[in-house]
């Protein structure tokens, strides 16, 4: 009940200032907030990345395990993302297994890279039929002011780029680095009264009946997409994000990701 | 796995990672991390790597696990799934439980719950990557973080472990010592020097747990100075401000106080609590005057100069307000 006056009133917010083209945070309604990631800061996993987007902050671990592949892939690697949006990281989290939120935005993570082919699956075999790599991409949400999905999604990939195998330890040769091929971000925008806004804030996203994601690859190609939200998009807003998405993660692949 | 014998101390008393017997692992404190948090702090200590958050008092559900008197205190501990060398199933475990529940013991005697009925304090403590004593580590930022969230607390806890290695005792076990020694015993302190918190685990006698709470303890008060530094650094500027706010809402409340008998009750209750271990007549003196002193408000307030500009600056506001809004449509 109070959440929903809450959400009420921000909502008004939002609109009046959406109005006179304006944003909480005085940005253009195609900016994006400053990001800052930090790579291999747990010693303890393989491959690492904390990420400040805005006020937005997560880390992702990437660990391995040497397991059986599935029966229909039998020389490929597994990949398993899964995303916790853990009670420390905003008052309306609760603890417990993952519910459809998290499982979204895992999902959603997960298809950028697996489709995007980001990760060469085959090089992550190491006996056809009875053991490969399984990596898992664990992404840990620390404080919630909106657009976790674009700060997982770039989190995971920034922690694939630096994540090393441990073969030599688990006696399976030389070590290795994570065989990355490709560079996928994903943009989400929302969709408030007609106008399209990326990289929304907690307040923007409350208030918001939709949100897109768009994941787009190095060359400019798409490799997820996502609406989520009880609102509707015209064809031509989806267009329109899709133009958006990829030019903001082309800069942000030049300006975050080229130096790691 | 390597044939040498396994050596903790060497010849020159130093540690395998060349810290004394009696020496803490460096620590790293910063506070409030966190902004969707009512208080947070970020803590390294060695290669721990701890955030905590608090949130509340807040609404507590199912109802029936309100208590009516006081606030229910409730600590979360996890491990993030890649905080360990193997990846750790995402969840609660029995180990995980436990440690919240004794670490939530080790808050309860400190935190004021008593103001704050009916209602819960959240405590979450986040292991991003564990080293040894991540429990007591994540008790030191907990620390912390209640106190940014400005809920008030009778002492800091702050928390260190201690154990045995080589026949030998030692401060703050590290990853090694903590896997392969003979002892651990974490223990948690307030600064009037009351245990809130003490486990242990392996081998160890009498005299040797005699001689491991002065050890522990001396680490708890190096580990209670880092803490206090990093609160003067982050709140020490208050300082100031703290003593003008006060001033203001003690006449406020004194110029509303225009009925003797209230005033009289009221002065009781201050003198009162003040003078509880004083003899009758000197409270007597003491209450009239404070009496004369309420009176004396009362009187300077009722010319109402200050409180009619008061006023007239907060209907400015409102109407600076109104005229803002009408602008915005």
């Amino acid at each position: 009940m109070t959440s929903e006056v809450m959400s009420k009133l921000k909502k008004d917010y939002v609109y009046h200032l959406m109005l006179k083209e304006k944003r909480e945070d005085t940005r253009a309604f195609d900016e994006i907030r400053d990001i800052s990631i930090e790579t291999g800061l747990i010693g303890n996993a393989e491959g690492s990345a904390k990420v400040y987007w805005g006020d937005t902050q997560l880390i992702v671990g990437v660990k391995l395990q040497v397991g059986e592949p599935f029966p229909d892939t039998p020389d490929k690697g597994i990949i398993i993302t899964s995303l916790e949006l853990n009670p420390i990281a905003s008052p309306d989290f609760e603890a417990g297994p993952p519910k459809e939120d998290a499982i979204e935005i895992a999902r959603v993570v997960d298809r950028g890279i697996r489709e995007s082919g980001a990760i060469d699956l085959n090089k992550l075999c190491i006996t056809e039929g009875e053991e490969v790599w399984t990596v898992f991409i664990d992404v840990n949400v620390l404080n919630d002011d909106g657009n976790i999905m674009d700060a997982a999604s770039i989190g995971a990939i920034a922690a694939l780029m630096t994540t090393n195998i441990p073969a030599e330890s688990e006696g399976y040769g030389e070590d290795m680095m994570m065989p990355v091929r490709d560079i996928p971000v994903g943009i989400s925008l929302v969709d408030i009264s007609g106008e399209l806004m990326v990289d929304p804030t907690y307040n923007e996203e409350s208030v918001c009946d939709t949100k897109i994601t768009v994941v787009s690859n190095q060359d400019g190609s798409i490799s997820a997409m996502q609406k989520s939200g009880t609102g509707s998009l015209t064809e031509e807003k989806v267009l329109q994000a899709v133009n958006i998405a990829r030019t903001r993660a082309s800069e942000i692949r030049e300006k975050y990701l080229s130096n790691i | 796995m390597n044939n040498e014998p396994t050596k903790f101390i060497d010849e020159n008393g130093l540690r395998v990672d060349g810290r004394r017997t009696d020496e803490i692992r460096p620590m790293k404190v910063d506070i409030g991390v966190l902004s969707r948090a009512d208080g947070s702090c970020y803590l390294e200590w060695g290669n721990n790597k701890i955030i905590s958050a608090v949130y509340g008092p807040r609404e507590l559900h199912p109802r029936r696990m309100q208590r009516p008197d006081a606030a229910v205190i409730r600590y979360k501990y996890n491990m993030a799934s890649f905080s360990v060398e193997d990846r750790q199933r995402p969840g609660p475990s029995r180990r995980s439980s436990e440690i919240s529940k004794v670490s939530s013991e080790a808050f309860e005697p400190v935190v004021m719950t008593q103001f704050y009925p009916n209602t819960v304090i959240d405590v979450f403590s986040e292991v991003l990557e564990a080293d040894a004593g991540t429990r007591t580590a994540a008790i030191n930022a907990a620390t912390l973080a209640l106190i940014d969230a400005g809920i008030p607390l009778k002492s800091l806890v702050s928390a260190c472990a201690v154990g045995k290695v080589d026949g030998q005792l030692v401060l703050d076990l590290n990853k090694k010592e903590d896997n392969e020694g003979e002892a651990d015993l974490p223990v948690a302190i307030t600064q009037d020097g009351e245990i809130t918190l003490i486990q242990m685990d392996g081998h160890l006698t009498e005299d040797e747990i005699k001689q491991a709470m002065e050890l522990v303890k001396n680490g708890c008060q190096q580990i209670q100075q880092i803490q206090r530094e990093a609160l003067l650094k982050k709140f020490g500027q208050y300082e100031e401000a703290d003593t003008e706010i006060q001033s203001v809402p003690l006449t406020k409340k004194s110029s509303k106080q225009e009925t003797e008998s209230v005033d009289t009750e009221s002065s009781e209750l201050i003198s009162g609590n003040i003078l509880s271990d004083e003899s009758s007549e000197n409270r007597e003196e003491q209450e009239t005057d404070t009496l004369d002193i309420l009176e004396d408000e009362t009187e300077q307030s009722e010319d109402n100069e200050d409180d009619s500009d008061e006023e007239d600056f907060f209907v400015e506001i409102v109407r600076n307000n109104t005229e803002g809004e009408s602008d915005d449509q």
